[in-house]
């Protein structure tokens, strides 16, 4: 089958025979509707998790360094992440919503089995709302280092909050901790249903992510300002603390991620084969960068023979278990997922090397006594740079879409069909309308209203901090 | 046990949604009438500085709501939202607007924006809890049957009781809001800002109890069981509600804001809990009672213990919020506090 087709057919699953009213279109918009507000959120919910932590280091470095320039870069960041949260909150409400609105079938059998997680991360992110009020409202009503302490909250919390999340989608890869019995569930053993086996991989793959995403998001929009020539130290650190921290934090997602694919070739062989493309059990199988599938195979790929047996067993005669192990219904669309994966280690492999780089440039000028980003290259580099943004935050999308459109037919593995799960309510559609122009009214504002505050916007400084190397602050 | 324990600390967290985050509601209502640009800038302005550091806060409990709610009762709320899911997305979409726009508000400096930012804001703040009142409506008018999606989608919810559940819920978060802002002003030392707040308390609350004496014929007619309910088991707290509500009045006009700010929570919180006293143990009238829908013990002493835990970091973490405006230099940002408490 052709790449658009499958993708469409992947859409319009078949309708639940019980099931009365829904109908495709109602099925895949149910779908899209998910997947659009979650593919928003979980940006807005990475800055959140992430930007606590860059505007923390810029303050404590604001104070360490008594520098006008590090302290209005703490303000601006925590401007903006004010609004971000407010955004990523209203956001995360509607997803609880929806999880009901859409996929009543999945709740109204495991809302229980998977409602501590969702406790608990209420819990966190009530303290995250309270400490992000203190710390946004009294910045000038507290002394510094009590103020740097009272945003500590935040990112602990935010963390946390990234983790119990992530818990939750992980019992819908590998359900655990409940009993059926006729169809209901009789025995729960919350704990066991949290911390189920695939928590611990997904949930460090997705915080490591969460402050990558934050990181080069940030250091992008320094990176365009230093390129335009406003090299001067607010807009050099605003580059370097997130750059740094993104740098550092990327090869040990590489390290996760890793863990994560190891994690499926034990628990999800299903999953790893659809991610590589793998249709057949075998050993020696190549690994296959890019392609589509066409009928049982990988086409127009680029094939790196024994490299999958390889990386799983670390010997060419590895088996791979293929997706002929189950029946062609339960395969997830294999072009989707297998892509998805390629573009995200693709840019995961491109945003390590920019970090390589940047160490490869400070050792450069540690020896001959050059300051960073004064040698050559320099402007490749941050063209580069500006892009890394951008690019993590495809990384993100598209490590998301490996995970859900991996998980596929089934919302729980093995357990519940997507089909079985919706809301079986006629006019799915409508909503689906609805929610895409609230959130297109909502990203446009977003974007316009970060960007003003990036420019021009006059931001409230104390008097001593009004002329810091020459550059406008208002 | 657990089950009925559960369901008095979810019925507790939406009482504080509705106390709190009713107020932040209903201050953008106030918003709404402000006035035009020039007119209405003072009170905008104050009303922004009211809620800006708890709203927020506040708006979580509606998380702890729901959370709650599929957690210790999974069948109710797939019943309940499968059905009510048309009022509940434009609930949901009228969050997202009223949180967002606020924020954008308070970042943007041009007028355009801020009207537009504004608009939203205010029209969102009106229609949100308009929306949610005709879901408690429909569920406590027995048009919520166990079962997904077994309700019917749009008579759930535009019916008698849901309409009068929605503009009840409209006027009480705007009483509960025009008596906090009322304290708020008169704190911050703007004689003239409490007395308009003051004259906005009373007229509704004057309004909100014309509403809830038309309700009762509406209840008669519209929803049986839920009148039997009032009107016996629940009947104490229905008199309590009544009563605070004149009470409230009474206090207002002689300028005793705390306490009427407390006697008006009152009169809202015995709204609350006489519905649920009036239907209890029902969870969806008829037929499907607490016992039938909650979770298992399992389930259910994780989720109270992890909240246990939880809230003795909450507490202290809630004090230290509104304390640390509380205590204030004399700036108009001084409202600041407890503009939702």
């Amino acid at each position: 089958m052709s790449q658009p087709a499958s993708l469409l057919a992947a859409a319009l699953l078949p309708p639940y025979a019980a099931s009365g009213a829904v109908t495709p279109g109602d099925l895949s918009a149910a779908r899209a509707q998910m997947g659009f507000s979650l593919a928003w959120h979980i940006v807005v919910a990475c800055l959140g998790v992430g930007l606590p932590l860059l505007t923390l280091a810029a303050e404590w470095y604001g104070i360490r360094t008594g520098n006008p320039a590090h302290r209005l870069l703490a303000r601006r960041w925590a401007r903006a992440m004010g609004v971000l949260f407010a955004v990523g909150a209203v956001s995360g409400t509607i997803l609880s919503f929806e999880m009901g609105l859409l996929w009543p079938g999945l709740m109204g059998k495991f809302g229980q089995v998977i409602g501590l997680p969702f406790a608990l991360e209420g819990i966190a992110f009530f303290i995250e709302a309270i400490f992000l009020g203190i710390y946004l409202y009294a910045w000038d009503r507290l002394p510094p280092r009590m103020h740097l302490l009272t945003g500590v909250p935040i990112v602990v919390a935010g963390i946390l909050s990234a983790f119990f999340v992530v818990c939750a989608n992980a019992w819908m890869n590998q359900p655990r901790g409940y009993t059926l019995r006729g169809g209901r569930v009789v025995h729960v053993d919350p704990w066991a249903a949290m911390l189920n086996p695939a928590s611990p991989p997904q949930s460090v793959h997705m915080v490591l992510a969460a402050l990558m995403v934050a990181s080069f998001l940030t250091a992008s929009v320094y990176a365009v300002a230093l390129l335009r020539g406003r090299r001067d130290t607010y807009h050099r650190t605003g580059f370097f603390i997130p750059f740094v921290l993104g740098a550092v934090v990327t090869p040990f997602q590489l390290v996760a991620g890793d863990w994560a694919a190891r994690f499926l070739a034990d628990f999800r062989p299903t999953k790893l084969a659809a991610i590589e493309g793998v249709f057949h059990t075998h050993s020696h199988v190549p690994l296959t960068v890019l392609g589509f599938a066409d009928g049982d195979r990988l086409r127009y790929g680029l094939e790196i023979p024994d490299g999958l047996s390889l990386l799983v067993g670390y010997r060419p005669s590895t088996v791979i278990k293929g997706l002929d192990r189950v029946p062609r219904e339960d395969w997830p669309t294999v072009t989707s997922v297998h892509l998805s994966f390629d573009v995200m280690v693709g840019l995961g492999c491109f945003l390590l090397l920019m970090g390589v780089w940047l160490l490869l440039a400070w050792w450069w000028g540690r020896r001959t006594g050059t300051a960073p980003l004064a040698v050559r290259g320099t402007r490749l580099f941050l063209l580069l740079a500006a892009v890394t943004g951008p690019a993590a935050v495809v990384a993100l999308e598209c490590g998301w879409c490996v995970t859900e459109f991996g998980r596929q037919p089934w919302v729980v593995w093995g357990v519940m069909r997507v089909r079985d799960a919706v809301n079986p309510a006629p006019g799915l559609m409508t909503g689906l309308w609805l929610v895409l122009f609230v959130y297109a009214a909502m990203t446009t504002a977003a974007v316009y209203v970060l960007r003003r505050m990036t420019r021009d916007t006059p931001v409230p400084v104390a008097p001593q901090e009004s002329d810091v190397e020459g550059y406008p602050v208002a | 046990m657990l089950a009925d324990l559960t369901l008095a600390v979810t019925w507790a967290g939406l009482t504080c949604y509705a106390l709190f985050a009713g107020a932040d509601f209903g201050a953008g209502f106030w918003d709404l009438l402000a006035g035009r640009d020039k007119r209405g800038l003072p009170q905008r302005r104050f009303i922004e500085h009211s809620i800006g550091p708890v709203w927020e806060a506040n708006h979580v409990w509606l998380i702890f709501v729901l959370v709650l709610l599929w957690a210790g009762f999974s069948p109710v709320f797939a019943a309940v939202l499968s059905t009510l899911y048309i009022p509940l997305t434009l609930a949901a979409l009228g969050i997202i607007a009223r949180g967002a726009a606020f924020a954008f508000r308070k970042a943007s400096v041009e007028l355009w924006q801020q009207r537009l930012f504004g608009a939203c804001f205010a029209l969102s703040s009106v229609l949100t809890p308009f929306f949610l009142g005709t879901v408690a409506g429909g569920v406590a008018s027995g048009r919520v049957p166990a079962g997904i999606a077994a309700g019917d989608t749009v008579t759930s919810w535009a019916n008698p009781t849901s309409f009068l559940g929605g503009v009840l819920a409209v006027l009480a978060c705007a009483h509960l809001a025009a008596v906090y802002l009322c304290q708020d002003a008169a704190r911050g030392g703007d004689a003239a800002l409490a007395a308009q707040f003051r004259r906005r308390a009373v007229l509704s609350g004057l309004a909100s109890g014309v509403v809830a004496l038309a309700g009762i014929a509406i209840l008669h007619e519209d929803a049986t069981v839920l009148f039997h309910g009032l009107t016996h088991r629940a009947l104490p707290l229905v008199v309590v509600s009544a009563v605070a509500g004149v009470v409230g009045l009474v206090l207002l006009v002689r300028d005793h804001f705390v306490w009427a700010r407390a006697v008006a929570a009152l009169a809202v919180a015995a709204i609350l809990w006489s519905w649920g006293g009036a239907q209890y143990p029902n969870m969806l009238v008829p037929s499907t009672t607490v016992g039938d829908a909650a979770s298992t013990d399992a389930v259910l002493a994780a989720c109270l213990i992890s909240l246990a835990v939880g809230f003795l970091l909450l507490v202290p973490s809630l004090w230290l919020l509104y304390a640390t405006f509380q205590r204030e230099q004399p700036a108009p940002a001084d409202a600041g506090t407890d503009g939702a408490r």
